[in-house]
């Protein structure tokens, strides 16, 4: 076989104080020119185990376009990458918990052999408290697709709601994000 | 389209459980539920690979962000970032950020009683070369106390976020200075199960780094998640 791998750094909390050195301007805007698509927010709040708004966790998501691309040279899909949208975003909860992302609906993505995977963010969540971050996954409430997921049908039916937006007007969607207790987040292991 | 190749998981014992209760806020921001095992899609083993925004030479020298120069030990630290097989990571960005030489944040919640400096930020970005090299330089930062536990002190460190290849390689650690006293009461570094994986968080003092009469080199590799085949031959 190949010859021995390198053990693997291991991860620490980013710690209360990352905000001078993480967050950037215009860090929760996804859309940086003419990107194509629906325009929505995305926004929730984050609770910890006694319901109380953490205000320093960060968010980190990364998502496709409108089109289902993904702007990475292992998306070889024939579709375009817009010039117009950046995939990835930053929001460090405020004082309220709340994150605020201003994105637009990414399109239907490939999954595992011929399926078809729903709209979706992938995010992962940072904080005090928490040696590594913790891996999350955010979809609408209004795809019909959410149904033949094969991702959401790898978490109890119960559950899966914890990973669903709310459509709350016609351009922001809302999902809270509950790291310990009731309605606690379905989190990933990868 | 042909299913994607996955990236090893991760290395058991060197990767830190969510719930390590001498770590008191843990306690309430650990998940209870079992985590759902997500097999790698497209979603995950892509990602940003270019970071974001524009990196400038100032953001890779720590002690150049004012107008004087800042107090403390000043130091050039400098390392690769790799995968488990030992291939660079190259054009990732790495994110930095530190306490200064008394071991004071430039944070409005940071109430540690130890002077800030006019003269130090504590931010820094790196871009990696081709040969997955990055480089910047600083001041060593201080210990400081924290309220984890009665005379509670954080060993001196450095946090580090890094990219990589795909989001799934998303790592952000600390690195420590060697020889620090205060590892065994440290609750974050003691927080890996395995010692040996601990230590890779230890950087090394490297005398062919350092520059005579100017600053202390000190070396830190950083390994990221890698696979047992590459998705697309060249």
């Amino acid at each position: 076989m190949s010859k021995q791998r390198l053990g693997q750094t291991p991860s620490q909390t980013v710690g209360p104080f990352f905000h001078f050195g993480l967050p950037y301007e215009g860090d929760s805007n996804l859309i940086v020119g003419d990107a194509q698509g629906q325009r929505i927010i995305v926004e929730g709040r984050v609770t910890d185990g006694a319901g109380e708004a953490i205000p320093d966790v960060m968010i980190e998501i990364w998502q496709a376009n409108a089109a289902g691309k993904y702007d990475h040279p292992e998306d070889t899909q024939d579709k375009p990458v817009d010039e117009g949208f950046h995939g990835f975003g930053r929001c460090a909860t405020d004082n309220d918990g709340v994150f605020r992302f201003q994105t637009v609906k990414p399109g239907a993505v490939p999954g595992p052999g011929n399926s078809l995977q729903a709209p979706h963010l992938v995010t992962f969540v940072f904080g005090r408290g928490m040696l590594k971050q913790l891996l999350t996954r955010i979809y609408f409430e209004d795809e019909a697709h959410n149904a033949h997921d094969p991702v959401l049908a790898l978490v109890p039916e119960a559950r899966r709601n914890t990973l669903v937006a709310r459509k709350i007007n016609p351009s922001t969607y809302r999902l809270d994000i509950v790291l310990q207790g009731e309605g606690e987040t379905v989190f990933f292991e990868y | 389209m042909a299913d994607v190749i996955p990236y090893n998981p991760e290395e058991k014992g060197a990767q830190p459980p969510s719930l390590y209760p001498a770590y008191k806020s843990t306690v309430l921001r650990a998940p209870k539920q079992p985590l759902v095992i997500l097999p790698h899609t497209l979603s995950e083993v892509t990602g940003p690979v270019y970071g974001h925004g524009k990196v400038l030479p100032v953001d890779a020298d720590l002690t150049k962000q004012h107008a004087g120069e800042p107090l403390g030990e000043r130091i050039i630290v400098s390392g690769r970032v790799l995968d488990e097989n030992g291939r660079p990571v190259a054009n990732t960005l790495v994110e930095v950020w530190q306490c200064n030489a008394a071991g004071r944040y430039i944070h409005a919640r940071d109430q540690h009683p130890a002077p800030l400096d006019p003269n130090f930020s504590g931010a820094g970005r790196i871009v990696t070369d081709a040969e997955g090299n990055y480089k910047f330089t600083t001041i060593k930062p201080g210990a400081y106390p924290w309220r984890n536990h009665p005379n509670a002190w954080r060993p001196a460190h450095i946090h580090f976020s890094m990219f990589g290849p795909s989001f799934i390689n998303r790592l952000v650690t600390q690195m420590y200075f060697p020889g620090d006293p205060l590892f065994a009461f440290d609750p974050i570094y003691q927080g890996i199960p395995d010692e040996k994986a601990r230590a890779r968080m230890v950087s090394r003092f490297d005398m062919d780094t350092t520059i005579p009469e100017w600053a202390l080199g000190y070396k830190f590799d950083i390994v990221l998640r890698g696979r047992n085949a590459t998705p697309m031959e060249d």
